[in-house]
């Protein structure tokens, strides 16, 4: 295949989607598929068999289209109406009303002028939702891969390295490292075999940004990994998905497999000198494993046990060699930045934080859901505007982002801009784009003592900070929640959690206390009405581990 | 080789490049207390005993895995790394059942020296008294699970030194547990040379030989450094110099 054949590819589907008067589009990401849209999509071809509207009307499965707390979702592309909760039979009364007679089904129309569409700017969602996931043409018709092919034939690997750097564009998975960076150390390198590892093991509680972007558009991850391919003079990439992840796996698959079959993947990539294969490698199941050096060793078949940097994997990664490791979000957003140029991107977001983020938004919110704001916006409008705030007039309390390594932000920080520095400054972090919004009825112990569960489970009990360490923290944590506890077991509890901080080896357990320093920072009080004086406890049983019950 | 000038605890010091911290400060006898790491087998910079402060760099670094830079200006022994130190070897104590009086180890004890060291005096946190088993299924030598403390210095030596892969750790976090072969007993592996490695690398009374009793496990020291100048230099050193 040639860029002509592309163009050509991509002007023969925009021909055919033109020649359907209708488009009925359902959300066929896990969200929607878990609350019945395989039903609906079922009701919606049968419904369209039975009128014969086959001819004019196609019904196609897409990415997440963002408002999964009202979902299943169906949106009839042409008039641009999108409907929320469906079930079957409003799904036979799209067809039969909507599609036949022009008569919209009021009932469950979704306002999309709301703010919760409206505030938001879409790149790396920009075809969830739009296009059909598991079709490679649709993704082509919708400028797919033409970022690819520009970088293969106007620019050169260089030239791919100085554009991302100038665009602004930084690590999505949390830490934020300059990605134009990266790419350039891994390109000056030596290594005889050059690797691309696009890191899918999203295993923050409720986060799911990563998985939408799979399962709505994978072939946007696999042309932003071949275009750092050539960038770097790398030949092969793994995909790291956690296993907990079946749908993203099977568009992944299949879409490796569309691409191989067309020659945008494989063997002289458009005809080019360039050969890039991608293969998928499935997690097990650790959340450690989302570390960079932990998922190495994981790909390389060993235990996912995190190790000392440096060598950073830009230098020493894969099987030994000059490794690329991205997240998702990252990789969705090279192929825009390719396209448009890095002037274009560098214009959306603050000074620093560049682009946009995707947040999955969970918790006490009315709007559970997938959204991408550009970089900078207030914390205040994300959860109000676009969130709705908090459901049944609870009052706001925390926001918590950056999942268990991050911290909860309180009220009077809400007017805080949300980028990498702005986080950092107020005891949390950016993380790979989990927002769990909390209301009064949120007990902050609790949320502290739940993440720190998660971090003692998740601990690959390599290092004695955080193999021992967080356990005694949960358990410091759980006789305060019992109301079990003295003002020594709270000075006990800050002062281990900054060892753990300190001395701990991976990120895992660096980040491992924050949730309790941070909730310590702003909610004392929560920990000190708890405590018992010392003379209660003096006359009490002493607490002795229960861990093994 | 560059050769590297650096400051340690006020004290200039040159090293050759690629060297590490704790290879420096060993020359020198600069007193740290380390614990996975040994002579002889790769670093892993897991106990994070070896932390040091380097001027200009936020984070703790792990002496025996960072290499030394032009112009380091490193603190080893500060108040707060002592504290430290102290809670991590705290934390040991309170995460296995270590009970100096009964065991095989008794006075030739890793973790009972850097106890002495760090100047433990009590443990703050809640023994965890986990319920860990204990194979004697091998003819010569016994594994106690319950005073095991991770350093996976066994692990290490039956794969990089007998070449045997015998050990490995299996499970996550606090419930970690070294395993022969795959989780079966000691006994029962086919892969088991007994040699006896991992078994006088091993810091604590986790690893002992048959017949002993109460403070009679003194491990030889010696032999892994016997063995590894012997492979690479092929020079025969005595076998009862130490480390």
């Amino acid at each position: 295949m040639t860029i002509e054949d592309l163009q050509e590819l991509s002007e023969q589907e925009q021909q055919r989607q033109s020649e359907k008067k209708h488009r009925i589009l359902y959300c066929s990401a896990a969200g929607c598929v878990s609350c019945g849209s395989d039903n609906v999509s079922a009701m919606l071809k049968t419904k369209v068999k039975e009128h014969t509207l086959e001819k004019e009307c196609e019904v196609i499965g897409t990415g997440c289209m963002g408002l999964c707390g009202e979902g299943p979702l169906v949106k009839v592309q042409s008039d641009n109406i999108l409907y929320q909760n469906v079930d079957e039979v409003t799904a036979s009364q799209i067809v039969e009303s909507h599609i036949l007679n022009g008569k919209r089904v009021e009932k469950n129309i979704c306002d999309t002028s709301a703010p919760f569409f409206a505030s938001q700017t879409k790149i790396v969602l920009e075809n969830c939702g739009r296009i059909n996931s598991e079709s490679i043409d649709e993704y082509v018709a919708a400028l797919g891969y033409e970022a690819l092919g520009k970088a293969l034939t106007e620019m050169q690997p260089h030239d791919v390295i100085e554009e991302i750097r100038k665009s602004g564009l930084r690590g999505r998975g949390g830490a934020g490292y300059s990605t134009g960076l990266k790419w350039g150390i891994v390109r000056k390198a030596h290594g005889e075999q050059k690797y691309i590892v696009c890191n899918a093991d999203e295993g923050d509680p409720g986060a799911f940004m990563d998985r939408s972007v799979l399962e709505g558009d994978p072939h946007r991850v696999l042309e932003g990994m071949a275009i750092a391919g050539y960038a770097v003079g790398a030949s092969q990439g793994y995909v790291y998905c956690r296993a907990e992840y079946p749908l993203a796996i099977e568009r992944l698959k299949l879409a490796i497999k569309q691409a191989e079959k067309i020659g945008l993947l494989g063997n002289r990539i458009l005809e080019s000198q360039f050969n890039f294969r991608i293969d998928i490698r499935i997690g097990a199941g650790a959340f450690v494993c989302g570390e960079e050096t932990a998922l190495i060793a994981s790909i390389e078949g060993r235990r996912g046990n995190p190790r000392t940097r440096p060598p950073y994997p830009s230098e020493k990664g894969l099987w030994g060699m000059p490794t690329v490791i991205n997240n998702v979000e990252t990789f969705a957003n090279v192929a825009p930045i390719i396209r448009n140029g890095s002037d274009w991107f560098s214009k959306i977001g603050t000074e620093k934080s560049k682009g946009t983020k995707v947040f999955a938004l969970a918790g006490n919110i009315r709007n559970t859901g997938l959204i991408e704001v550009p970089m900078g916006i207030p914390l205040r409008k994300i959860i109000f505007d676009i969130g709705g705030g908090t459901p049944e007039g609870q009052e706001f309390k925390a926001a918590q982002t950056g999942g268990p390594s991050g911290g909860c932000i309180p009220n009077e920080h809400l007017d805080l801009p949300v980028d990498y520095e702005s986080l950092l400054a107020v005891g949390s972090f950016m993380g790979s784009g989990g927002l769990i919004v909390m209301d009064s009825t949120s007990r902050m112990v609790d949320v502290a003592k739940f993440f720190m569960q998660f971090c003692m489970d998740e601990s690959c009990g390599k290092c004695i900070p955080c193999r021992v360490g967080t356990r005694h923290i949960y358990g410091l944590l759980d006789k305060i929640s019992k109301k079990k506890a003295t003002q020594d077991d709270l000075t006990l509890l800050e002062e281990l959690c900054v060892m753990v901080k300190e001395t701990s080896l991976c990120g895992l357990g660096q980040g491992a206390p924050n949730p309790v320093i941070s909730t310590l920072r702003f909610f004392r009080h929560e920990y000190e009405q708890l405590l018992q004086p010392v003379e209660t406890y003096l006359g009490g049983e002493v607490e002795v581990a229960d861990f093994e019950k | 080789m560059a050769i590297k000038t650096l400051t340690i605890d006020g004290d200039q010091y040159s090293a050759q490049e690629g060297e590490t911290i704790l290879t420096v400060m060993r020359q020198h006898n600069i007193p740290i207390p380390t614990l996975c790491h040994l002579e002889g087998l790769s670093t892993v910079g897991a106990c994070r005993l070896c932390v040091v402060q380097v001027e200009g760099i936020p984070k703790l670094l792990p002496a025996c895995t960072t290499r030394v830079e032009e112009g380091m200006v490193i603190h080893t022994a500060t108040d707060k790394l002592k504290k430290y130190r102290r809670m991590i070897i705290a934390l040991l104590a309170s995460e296995g059942n270590h009970v100096c009086a009964v065991c095989v180890a008794n006075n030739h004890c890793e973790l009972q020296e850097l106890a002495y060291q760090v100047g433990l005096v009590r443990v703050r946190y809640p023994y965890l008294f986990p319920k860990k088993s204990l194979d004697a299924t091998h003819k010569e030598y016994v594994m106690d699970r319950n005073r095991c403390v991770l350093c996976t210095r066994c692990v290490r030596v039956c794969d990089e030194v007998e070449g045997a892969h015998v050990w490995d750790v299996a499970g996550r976090g606090i419930n970690c547990e070294i395993v022969t072969g795959l989780d079966d007993a000691w006994g029962k592996t086919e892969t088991c040379t007994s040699c006896g490695k991992c078994v006088m690398v091993c810091p604590t009374g986790a690893l002992f030989e048959k017949g002993v009793t109460v403070a009679e496990m003194e491990k030889q020291k010696g032999f892994l450094k016997y063995i590894i100048t012997a492979r690479q230099k092929k020079e025969w050193v005595s076998f009862t110099d130490g480390q």
